[in-house]
This record gives structure tokens, sequence and C-alpha cells, in this order.
């Protein structure tokens, strides 16, 4: 109860009966401070357009690159960010915290 | 996620019917567990956990890493009677996440004025209250005093199975109403639904406190599992 997630599901599904391909990205860990509970999630289209967040805006541009791959291939991804990441400086959580996201095709 | 999994998932949401979906996070492979079925589940005591905290989280069962994500409806709260207590419980109830609606047929209290920005139908309960298709994920309060608008209210939310009912009154008008309510048709498991004195005993004394009271007796029947819940009542 309490979830005030917009209704980004139903998009999903109304982008894939319209012929788009989506991909579904859920946060499905955090540790430390993560802006997103485990649950939250961002669908991404074929054309890039996004709906939904899986942090405060600090990953979702990797997760939409990714997301266009598992679209492409069908086979579902883990992803996770952190300060600890490599690519840090470019897709850190600004929070210090980790997240694990999965992706995953629709349809 | 395969399309019917997608459809089927927001055709429960729509109805307001709580589902977890299960993934196998190496494999992709899922499952949706409608509430109704979590008895019969393999995984059920970690089902029922979830959902009663509304969290979603990793369990390992059976050598697999499963994902629950939970999908809980929004939870709403009705409150009979546009009093002063309801001008501290609403605003309180929006904080925490509720979808509020005031009901309360005396034009005089149910004003935009002392109620700004919050849906408020200024009719009596028969005529306010069934096209708020209240169910299970609504916290009913009743907090008119006036048992011609908070008995038929009462009635209405037994009917409808809410997860909290409760009345203002002290013991003594509580008794009262049962009879009453009885009298109306309602059955000693009804009025045993509702908390009356309402709110956790706080000493609180003013309208913003006995809002804190009512709030945080609702949470605690929201979140506590069944024993605890009935150890804090």
């Amino acid at each position: 109860m309490l979830d005030r997630d917009e209704d980004i599901l139903k998009a999903a599904e109304d982008w894939q009966k319209a012929g788009h391909g989506v991909a579904l990205a859920t946060v499905v860990e955090t540790w430390g401070s993560a802006p997103r509970p485990a649950g939250s999630s961002l669908v991404i289209n074929d054309d890039g357009t996004f709906l939904g967040s899986v942090s405060g805006g600090c990953v979702e541009g990797a997760v939409v690159t990714e997301a266009m791959d598992v679209i492409e291939t069908g086979k579902p991804k883990m992803l996770e960010f952190g300060v600890a990441d490599e690519t840090a400086w470019n897709v850190g959580l600004s929070c210090g915290g980790t997240i694990r996201v999965f992706v995953e095709k629709v349809g | 996620m395969k399309l019917e999994t997608l459809h089927e998932l927001n055709a429960e949401r729509a109805a307001r019917r709580p589902v977890i979906l299960v993934t196998d996070t190496e494999s992709g492979e899922q499952r949706l567990v409608k509430a109704k079925d979590f008895a019969k589940d393999p995984l059920r005591a970690e089902l029922e956990k979830q959902l009663r905290m509304g969290k979603s989280g990793n369990v390992e069962a059976g050598g697999k890493k499963l994902f629950l994500n939970v999908y809980a409806p929004t939870a709403k709260m009705v409150i009979v009677g546009a009093v002063h207590i309801s001008q501290a419980l609403t605003p309180l109830a929006r904080s925490l996440g509720y979808d509020v609606t005031v009901v309360d047929p005396r034009t005089a209290f149910a004003s935009p004025e002392r109620f700004p920005d919050v849906p408020l139908i200024a009719e009596w309960p028969d005529v306010a209250l069934p096209p708020l298709n209240i169910d299970h994920y609504t916290a009913f309060v009743a907090l008119t005093h006036d048992p011609k608008i908070d008995d038929p209210a009462l009635l209405h939310a037994f009917e409808r199975d809410c997860f909290y009912i409760g009345a203002l009154g002290s013991r003594k008008t509580h008794a009262k109403r049962g009879d009453r309510l009885r009298v109306q048709g309602a059955k000693d498991s009804d009025i045993a639904r509702i908390h009356a004195p309402i709110g956790l005993a706080i000493g609180a004394v003013s309208p913003s406190e006995i809002a804190v009271s009512i709030m945080a007796e609702i949470t605690a029947v929201l979140r506590l599992p069944p024993k605890e819940k009935e150890e804090a009542a």
C-alpha cells in the first residue's frame, strides 16, 4: 500500500501494443542512502523515451543506453551503480549509495 | 516480462488488488502471485510479510535468488466529519501518502475555506460514500459525533471491509453506538472492528494531537503483524 508511482507500467503496455520495443528497469537492491527504494522502475522504449526513475536522475542515462541493448537482444541484464564504480565520475550516485537494477525486455 | 504478465499486472492494479511479481534475477523467469493465492504458495510467509510492509525485496529459495516486487494499491482515507480534528488529520494523512476525502453534509463544516485543496463532499453518507468505491485499502474515520451521520457511514465501512475503522466517542458513547448499529443489522464482529475510543492512548488533548494518535493507530493496524497489533490496541 502507499504506492505513489505514476502509471508507467500502463505506458509500457501501451507502447508495446503500439509496436515499440520496450524495456523495464527495476531497482532490486539498494545499500546505503539510495534515492529510490527497491521496486522503483523506469520504462524505456526504442525511441529512447523513458518514464519513471531508478535514482534521482544520476544513472538514468546509463540505464537507458543498456536498455537499448536489452531491447535488441531480449536478454535481461543486472546493472550495478555506486561510488565504488570505475565509472563513478560519469554515472555514479552522488548520494554515496549503491543500487542494483534489473533490466528486462517487455513482450 | 511477458506481455501477458504485464497486462495481468496492470489489470490487477487497476482493480486495486495487490499482487507480487516474483523474478528469478539470474534467469529472468517470472510469475505473478495474486494476494488471494498467497495461502497456497510455497513462498507464502515471505509474500505476506512483504505485502504487509508494502516493501519489495530479495529472498533466497531453492538455491535461487528471487526478487519480490510488491504492487499494492494506494491507500485511501475517508474522513466523515469536517471537524477540527479532521483539519489536522487531513494534511497528516496526505504526508503519509493517503488519498484523503472528507465527507460532511453540514455545509457550515464542509467549507473549502476550512479544507483547502481537499476533495470535500457536502452530502449525507448514503449519497457521498457509494461513488467513492471504498475498499479494503481504505482507512475509515468517523468523527462527527452525530449518530445521524456516523452510524450510516460506519455501516457502509463494514460492508466494504476497510482495513481500519475508527470512531470518535467515549466508551459510554461507543456502547450506545453499538446498540444502535446492532438494531440496524450490524453483527457483533462488525462492532468489534471499530477502534473506539479512537486513536492510540498517548494522552492527546488538542485536535492536532488527537490526529497524531489516530494516524499512529492506523499505521499500527497497517504495518504490524496480527499478534503485535492486538498488543498495541
